[in-house]
C-alpha cells in the first residue's frame, strides 16, 4: 500500500494552439486537504478534469491506491471513489433537492412485485439524513430552484459527499458562499478529513487556503512549480510562486499621451447582488486602462453592464461630461463606444458568414444610399482597407470567418469596431486563445489606436500583458473595485494583492 | 501536388452531389417519367407546373426569412387560406344572389389586395412580436396562430365555400402576356423573387437577418436591433402568404377555409431542399425557387405515374424529413 491515495505523474495535455498542462504531478495523502493554486489559466481545472475523466491526458499516469488506473469518463472516476464539485454548477432547478442529489442513481423498488419504480420515500429519507450530517437544514422535497445559489452549491457538495468518495475535488467551492456557509463547509471538510478522505481544494482565497489545507501545490502556465506544507507558507510566498514567471512577451513601444478625462463611470451596480457593485472609474482620451482581477471578479459583467448587455440597478455613465442613457448595445455603439467581447465564438463572430459581412455588420448605417440600398463598392473598400491595415490573413474577403485562425478572427472583430470610428474601445481578453506572434500584432494595434487618441479599456487575465500595455490598472475583486495602480508602478505582486482582497 | 489538387476536386464534386442529392434524385425521376410519359413535358403540364410553382414560391420565400433566423412559421398555410377567403368575400360578383356580404359595393381589385395584405401584416406582426419580445419558441407561437387564424376563417365564412368571383379578379390567374407560359402569376412571382433577392442581398435588413441567423447573441452585441428585425421578418412573411392566398383564390375561382391546406410544410420543404438551413444563417432566393420547383416536379411526376394522391402525402412527408436530416448532417460534419 502506497503512502498516497492518488498520484498523478507527468501529466501533459494540449489543446489546439495551447499546451494546457506540461509534465504536472500531484500526490494526495489520505485524510488531508491538498490546496491547488495558480493564476487563471494555470491549468488547475484542466488537471482536475483529467483526474475526473472529463479530459483524456496526452501523457502521464495515474496511480490510485498504488494501482495504475486509466480513467476514461466521470462515471469510471465515481466508481473508483473520486467525486468532483464543479466550479460551474449544473443544477436541475425544476426538480427536488433529493432528485438532484440522486440523479442517475435513484433508489429503486418494485411496485406490485415486478414494476421497477423510483423509491421516493427512501430517496427523501436518505437525503434528509445526509443533509443533517452536513448541517444543511433543507427540505429534500423542495425544488432546488427555491434555494439560493450558495445553498445550491452546498447541495452540490452534499451530493459529492453522498457518493462515499475517497477523493473529493472542490473547485472554487466558496465562490458564492457567505462567511457562515464557508464555516459550515469547513466543518464538513474536517469531518471528511477525519474519515480519511483526500480533498483537493482549489481556491484563490489565501486566508482559506492557509486555514484549511495541509499541503499546497502551486501551478503556473500549465507547469508544476512545487508542493509545500501549508504551515511553511505565507500569502506573500504563495503570490510570488504563482506569478513568478520570466517576462518572455515583448510589448511594442507606446507613444500615446493620455489627455483630458473623456469617459466616466459612476457607482455602477448590477441587478445581481453577487455581481459588480458601486464601481466608479474614469478614462482619459488616448489612455490604455487595464482591468485586472481573478475569475469571478465580475470584470466582464461590469463592462457588459456599461455596454448595455446586462442590467444595472444604479450607476451613470458620462461621456464628455454628459450622462448617457444606454439600455442596449445599439445605444452604446451610437454613442461611440465599442466592445470586443470575451467569448469570440459565442458573442463575436458570425461563423458561417464571410469576412466582409463580419467586418461591416455593425456599421451598415454608414453605407446606406437613399436610406435603402447598401453601397457595396464602399463596403468592399472598407473591408479591403481593414484587411490590409490590420494585415488580416485570409484567402479572400468572401471566405467564411470560421476558417480563419483565432488571431485573424480577432483582427476581423477589431476592424468591425474600428469601422464605426469609436472613441472608447472596451477589449475583453483581446489576446485569449491566440498565438504569441498574433498577440504582438494585437498589442501593436492597441498601442497605435491609443496613439490616435482612442481610449482603450482592456480586461486581461495575463498580468504581464496588463503591466506591459496599460497606463493605469484598475483592479477588481469579487464585484468591487479594490484599487487602481499606475502603469509604471504596477507589479504582479501588488496587483495580485488587490485582486485577492476579499471582503471579510 | 497534382494528385492532391485532383483529390480535392473529386471531393468537391462528391460534396456538391451529396449537398444536392434530393434535387438530383428528383431530376432523374423527372427524366424517367418524361421518357415513360412523353406528355409530361407537354405545354399544358409545363404551364400547370409553373403556375403551381409560382404560387408556392411566394409563400416559401416568405417562410425563408423565419427559417434563416432559426425560426419557423407554421401559420403560413392558414394565413394564406384566410387571405383567400377574405379576397373571395370582397370580390364576389355583385349580381350573385348568395353573396356573403349582400350590400358590398364593387371594390377595385387593387384595394381588396391592399386590405388583405394589411390584415395579414397585422397577423405577422403579432407572430413576430410574440417570438421576439416574449421569446415564445416560433414553433409554438405560429402553431397557435395557425389554429387561431383557421378559427377566424371558419367563423367569418360560416365554413361555406365562396365562389362566383368577378372576372377581372380571376383573369389575374388566367391571363398571360404573349405565350400562356408567361402568365400573370408567374410574372408576379418573378417580381416577388426579385424584390426578395434585393432585400436579402442589397439591403441592411437582409444582412441583419443573416447575422441573426448566424449568431443571435453576437448580432445583439454588434448593435443590431434583433427584436425589430424579427418583427419585420414575420410581418413581411405574412404579407407574402396573403399575396399567395389572394392569387390562389383568383386561380381556383373561389376559396374555402381549406384553401392552401398544408402549404406551410410544402414551403418549408421547398426551402430546405433549396438549401435554406434550419440551423439558420443560410439560404438564397434562387435556391428556394429551385427547391419549390423540384418539389412540384416530384408531385406532378407522381401524378403522371398514376400514384393515388393519398400516397403522394407519404412520399412528400418522407422527402421533408430526409431533406432536413441531410441539411443537419452537413452541419454536424462541419463541427
Amino acid at each position: 500500500m502506497s503512502e498516497y491515495r492518488l498520484e498523478m505523474h507527468g501529466v501533459s495535455k494540449s489543446f489546439p494552439g495551447v499546451k494546457a498542462l506540461d509534465n504536472v504531478s500531484l500526490k494526495l495523502r489520505p485524510g488531508t486537504v491538498h490546496a491547488l493554486m495558480g493564476e487563471n489559466g494555470a491549468g488547475k481545472s484542466t488537471l482536475m478534469k483529467c483526474m475526473f475523466g472529463i479530459y483524456k491526458m496526452d501523457e502521464g499516469q495515474i496511480f490510485y491506491e498504488g494501482q495504475k488506473v486509466t480513467i476514461n469518463n466521470p462515471l469510471h472516476a465515481l466508481n473508483l471513489g473520486i467525486a468532483m464539485v464543479h466550479q460551474e454548477l449544473q443544477p436541475i432547478t425544476e426538480r427536488s433537492v433529493a432528485e438532484n442529489i440522486y440523479v442517475g442513481r435513484y433508489p429503486m423498488k418494485k411496485l406490485l412485485g415486478f414494476l421497477p419504480v423510483v423509491d421516493h420515500d427512501t430517496m427523501n429519507k436518505q437525503t434528509e439524513e445526509l443533509l443533517e450530517k452536513v448541517h444543511m437544514p433543507f427540505n429534500p422535497r423542495h425544488k432546488l430552484g427555491s434555494l439560493s445559489v450558495s445553498q445550491m452549491q452546498l447541495v452540490e457538495i452534499a451530493k459529492a459527499v453522498s457518493a462515499d468518495c475517497k477523493v473529493l475535488i472542490l473547485d472554487e467551492p466558496t465562490s458564492s458562499l457567505s462567511q457562515r456557509e464557508v464555516e459550515a463547509l469547513f466543518d464538513i471538510i474536517n469531518t471528511l478529513k477525519a474519515e480519511g478522505v483526500s480533498i483537493v481544494y482549489i481556491s484563490h482565497k489565501m486566508d482559506e487556503i492557509l486555514r484549511i489545507s495541509d499541503e499546497v501545490t502551486i501551478m503556473r502556465d500549465g507547469k508544476y512549480i512545487g508542493t509545500w506544507d501549508a504551515k511553511d507558507l505565507t500569502t506573500d510566498k504563495i503570490i510570488t510562486q504563482m506569478v513568478g514567471r520570466e517576462l518572455t512577451n515583448l510589448y511594442p513601444p507606446r507613444t500615446n499621451t493620455p489627455g483630458e478625462v473623456i469617459f466616466e463611470v459612476d457607482n455602477f451596480t448590477s441587478i445581481n447582488p453577487r455581481s459588480f457593485r458601486h464601481v466608479s472609474f474614469n478614462i482619459r482620451k488616448g489612455e490604455i486602462l487595464g482591468v485586472a482581477g481573478l475569475v469571478g471578479a465580475q470584470r466582464t459583467e461590469l463592462m457588459e453592464g456599461i455596454f448595455g448587455v446586462r442590467s444595472k440597478t444604479e450607476g451613470v455613465v458620462y461621456y464628455q461630461g454628459k450622462p448617457l442613457k444606454i439600455s442596449r448595445p445599439r445605444d452604446a455603439i451610437q454613442r461611440s463606444i465599442a466592445m470586443l467581447t470575451e467569448d469570440r465564438r459565442a458573442t463575436g463572430i458570425f461563423g458561417i458568414l464571410p469576412v466582409s459581412d463580419n467586418v461591416s455588420v455593425a456599421s451598415l448605417d454608414r453605407y446606406l444610399e437613399a436610406g435603402l440600398f447598401l453601397n457595396e463598392r464602399k463596403i468592399e473598400e472598407l473591408v479591403k482597407e481593414n484587411v490590409a491595415k490590420l494585415s488580416i490573413k485570409t484567402p479572400s474577403t468572401k471566405t467564411p470567418i470560421s476558417s480563419l485562425s483565432g488571431g485573424n478572427q480577432q483582427k476581423v472583430l477589431i476592424s468591425r469596431w474600428l469601422a464605426n470610428d469609436p472613441d472608447i474601445l472596451i477589449l475583453d481578453e483581446p489576446t485569449r486563445g491566440i498565438d504569441v506572434g498574433a498577440k504582438y500584432e494585437i498589442y501593436t494595434i492597441i498601442a497605435s489606436l491609443a496613439a490616435q487618441g482612442k481610449s482603450i479599456i482592456m480586461i486581461s487575465s495575463e498580468l504581464p500583458e496588463l503591466i506591459g500595455m496599460s497606463d493605469r490598472i484598475l483592479v477588481m475583486c469579487d464585484g468591487r473595485k479594490t484599487g487602481e495602480i499606475d502603469g509604471e508602478e504596477a507589479t504582479q505582486e501588488n496587483i495580485m494583492a488587490l485582486a485577492t482582497q476579499f471582503e471579510q | 501536388m497534382q494528385s492532391v489538387a485532383k483529390e480535392s476536386t473529386s471531393k468537391k464534386i462528391s460534396k456538391l452531389l451529396m449537398d444536392n442529392v434530393i434535387i438530383l434524385g428528383i431530376f432523374i425521376l423527372a427524366v424517367v417519367v418524361s421518357i415513360l410519359r412523353p406528355n409530361f413535358l407537354g405545354e399544358s403540364n409545363i404551364r400547370n407546373l409553373l403556375g403551381n410553382t409560382a404560387i408556392r414560391f411566394i409563400i416559401a420565400v416568405g417562410v425563408s426569412g423565419c427559417l434563416i433566423t432559426k425560426g419557423t412559421d407554421l401559420s403560413a398555410g392558414r394565413v394564406a387560406g384566410f387571405a383567400a377567403c377574405m379576397a373571395a368575400i370582397m370580390l364576389q360578383r355583385s349580381d350573385y344572389v348568395n353573396r356573403m356580404i349582400p350590400g358590398l359595393p364593387e371594390l377595385p381589385v387593387f384595394v381588396v389586395l391592399l386590405v388583405v395584405l394589411a390584415v395579414c401584416a397585422v397577423i405577422g406582426a403579432i407572430n413576430g412580436s410574440v417570438v421576439a419580445f416574449f421569446k415564445v419558441p416560433p414553433f409554438i407561437a405560429t402553431l397557435g396562430m395557425q389554429t387561431l387564424v383557421y378559427g377566424i376563417a371558419l367563423v367569418s365564412t360560416g365554413a361555406q365555400p365562396i365562389g362566383s368571383l368577378r372576372r377581372e379578379f380571376t383573369t389575374l390567374a388566367t391571363g398571360y402576356i404573349g405565350n400562356p407560359i408567361v402568365s400573370y402569376i408567374a410574372l408576379i412571382a418573378l417580381a416577388v423573387g426579385t424584390f426578395m433577392w434585393v432585400l436579402y442581398n442589397k439591403m441592411r435588413h437582409g444582412k441583419y437577418m443573416y447575422a441573426i441567423g448566424g449568431n443571435e447573441a453576437a448580432a445583439e452585441v454588434a448593435g443590431i436591433n434583433v427584436n425589430r428585425t424579427k418583427v419585420r421578418i414575420y410581418t413581411l412573411a405574412a404579407m407574402l402568404y396573403g399575396l399567395c392566398g389572394f392569387l390562389l383564390a383568383a386561380k381556383s375561382g373561389g376559396a374555402s377555409v381549406n384553401t392552401a391546406m398544408g402549404y406551410e410544410l410544402e414551403a418549408i420543404a421547398g426551402c430546405t431542399i433549396g438549401g435554406v438551413s434550419v440551423n439558420g444563417g443560410v439560404g438564397k432566393v434562387s435556391g428556394i425557387l429551385i427547391g419549390v420547383l423540384v418539389f412540384e416536379v416530384l408531385k406532378i411526376a407522381m401524378q403522371f405515374m398514376g400514384l393515388k394522391s393519398d400516397y403522394t402525402y407519404i412520399v412528400q412527408g418522407l422527402v421533408i424529413i430526409i431533406a432536413v436530416a441531410l441539411d443537419l448532417r452537413k452541419y454536424l460534419a462541419k463541427k
